[in-house]
């Protein structure tokens, strides 16, 4: 229990950070501390398989994805990110009070007595996957080709406009 | 369910709902549209956590994990196309706040 409230205070404070960082890329690479974090929530909580998937792919891909991102709109000059870095201040400064406040308020009056039904506990993971959720993979694999497609159709366009 | 694993359901619920709340502030309070991608990422993580405890104290944790794969698909492809739409309006206008957007035709 001690090492849960450790690894969710981490957590929230990690998420803070990734708020309230300046820098667009910096924040990119609290984010990617967030990921791993959750992935050892998850590792402690029995489920190995999510972990390496959250691991791989959130902290990994979606890394790269948001720091080429960030790196192909790259424009502001050293004057503006200042000006920006302090209006942004004024914003986010209320960001942890309205936390401290909220969770107070959750915590005192949050009352967990929940009788959750129990299905019929399949252990494998592969087995739910291929056998109980067959319907979900389709919608999965359309998923795909649709971001797929998207991207794209997105840069289709650009080069289209670079001509 | 016992009383250990509700009090384990509590506190990830209560750590949770904050992180949550985080995350739609980050996207409320900002006009920079990275930005708002990076709040949606802290929103889905504290869903995929939450998804992955509940699965624990139901002894049904290979359900949670199958539907936490699946999240985490769907959470990548949609990232991909915010972020090809990021860089298309930037493109377009120079600029990467939401202001921009405004001034789109349709």
């Amino acid at each position: 229990m001690t090492f849960f409230v450790l690894i969710l205070s981490a957590l929230l404070l990690v998420a803070l950070a990734t708020a309230l960082v300046a820098d667009l890329l910096v924040a990119a690479i609290w984010l990617a501390l967030l990921s791993v974090l959750t992935t050892i929530a998850m590792f402690y909580l029995n489920s190995p398989l999510a972990a390496v998937f959250e691991l791989s792919i959130c902290a990994g891909l979606i890394t790269v994805i948001f720091i080429s991102t960030i790196s192909l709109t790259r424009l502001t000059s050293n004057q503006e990110k200042k000006t920006a870095a302090r209006t942004r201040l004024k914003k986010y400064i209320w960001l942890p009070m309205v936390m401290l406040v909220i969770g107070i308020a959750l915590y005192l009056t949050l009352d967990i007595n929940l009788t959750l039904p129990l299905l019929t506990p399949e252990t494998d993971v592969r087995k739910v996957i291929w056998n109980l959720r067959q319907f979900d993979l389709l919608g999965m694999l359309i998923i795909l080709l649709v971001g797929v497609f998207g991207v794209v159709v997105l840069f289709k366009e650009k080069f289209n406009n670079e001509r | 369910m016992n009383g250990d694993l509700n009090q384990l359901f509590g506190l990830f619920l209560l750590f949770l709902s904050l992180l949550l709340i985080a995350g739609v502030y980050l996207i409320t309070a900002t006009r920079n549209l990275i930005r708002i991608l990076i709040g949606m990422e802290i929103m889905t993580k504290a869903v995929t956590l939450l998804i992955i405890a509940a699965g624990y104290v139901t002894a049904n944790i290979a359900l949670a994990q199958s539907i936490v794969i699946t999240l985490i698909i769907v959470e990548v492809v949609v990232l991909l196309v915010g972020a090809g739409i990021v860089v298309g309006v930037f493109m377009l206008t120079g600029d990467i706040s939401v202001k921009a957007l405004k001034n789109m035709r349709g």
